[in-house]
């Protein structure tokens, strides 16, 4: 199974530039046209990243959420969640780059090849940033009375959480 | 929003640093959180640039436009409120392409003016539609083929096989889009249902 994940990308890659070729379009033009377009997106984000980076470590160092969810432990293992994924499900629907830093944490603490960073990984790849996306979405066009949007949202990124769960522990 | 989290975890932080006295961690760390910051955009960088780059010719030859046309049709029953043609569902496709690529902050306009487009088929202009709401699910959810921002930081953190998530990303943001859908639809019909009776 995992030989098919190490495909996709180069099939993509040989897909475009086949296409873009077929197509008589100057690709490699196209190429430095879209690093310039990463370059400028990666410096856009750098403040943001920053900014979570110090208060999300501030929170993390201090410990609370480590107790917090040693208080859960036994609820937890009931239901068989292992709890150093319970801060990135909480804030994956709320903010973006706060969730990515706490995935990084997983990932260098954990390991990246282990089930838990497999799993923050996944979660992290697979869902967006529900709360934020509603707010903008709604937002830009004046829509004030939201019905079920938000609570289908959140059960939506819930499922993607178990499913994950799941998903991990079967193909690895 | 973003104001009360970011001041939230400074100050949950901090206060509960004092109370178990563990104060000269959070010293240390925010003094040198900014410098880990700097490594993380420099190795997420290159990353986004390749992969931007190979979209961009993706972009440029029609392969992203030609893919967009092809699951119009589909979504077209996904949102039986929008009529067939209807720029709305051009503009929908593209959003969704664009998610399901990895080219999040190309999706947004296309998204924007998605929303903007159906609120024109909207009789109550500050309540949300049907398709709105089916819309939303569908890019919260996010089906991603290519998880390009954990790809790189799988890479930095010295992964074996940085991709060998990539399937079971696919199939989860799947399934989960799919649970997104039905409850979105069981919701319209629980909400129809209690509106009916109410009349």
């Amino acid at each position: 199974m995992q030989q098919i994940s190490s495909f996709i990308i180069p099939i993509i890659v040989i897909i475009v530039i086949i296409h873009g070729l077929i197509n008589k379009v100057s690709i490699f033009d196209s190429f430095i046209q879209g690093v310039k377009e990463g370059l400028k997106m990666t410096l856009d984000i750098f403040p943001t990243i920053l900014a979570m980076i110090i208060s999300i470590n501030v929170l993390l160092k201090s410990n609370i959420i480590i107790d917090l969810t040693n208080l859960l432990n036994p609820i937890l293992k009931i239901i068989n969640i292992p709890k150093d994924i319970i801060p990135l499900a909480l804030m994956r629907p709320i903010s973006g780059s706060s969730s990515l830093i706490i995935m990084n944490n997983i990932l260098v603490t954990q390991g990246p090849d282990t089930y838990i960073g497999r799993v923050a990984s996944v979660i992290q790849g697979s869902t967006d940033t529900t709360i934020y996306i509603i707010g903008l979405y709604f937002s830009s066009i004046g829509i004030k009375k939201i019905k079920y949007a938000l609570k289908v949202g959140l059960l939506a990124d819930l499922s993607c959480i178990i499913i994950a769960l799941v998903m991990v522990s079967i193909f690895f | 929003m973003i104001n009360y989290i970011w001041g939230g975890f400074f100050i949950i932080g901090i206060i509960y640093s004092f109370i178990t006295g563990n104060t000269e961690d959070i010293n240390t760390e925010i003094l040198t959180s900014a410098s880990s910051s700097i490594n993380m955009i420099l190795q997420l960088l290159p990353i986004m640039c390749l992969w931007l780059g190979i979209m961009q010719i993706a972009s440029d030859s029609g392969l992203i436009k030609t893919i967009s046309r092809k699951i119009t049709p589909l979504i077209t029953k996904l949102f039986p409120e929008i009529p067939p043609g209807h720029e709305a569902l051009t503009l929908i496709s593209s959003n969704i392409i664009m998610n399901m690529l990895g080219l999040g902050n190309a999706a947004t306009p296309f998204g924007l003016k998605a929303m903007k487009s159906m609120q024109s088929l909207n009789h109550e202009k500050d309540t949300a539609t049907r398709s709105m709401i089916t819309f939303l699910v569908i890019n919260t959810a996010s089906v991603t083929i290519i998880p390009t921002t954990v790809i790189s930081f799988r890479i930095i953190a010295g992964s074996n096989n940085p991709t060998d998530i990539v399937l079971v990303s696919i199939i989860t943001s799947f399934l989960s889009c799919i649970i997104g859908l039905i409850l979105d639809r069981l919701f319209y019909l629980l909400r129809r249902k209690k509106y009916a009776t109410n009349i």
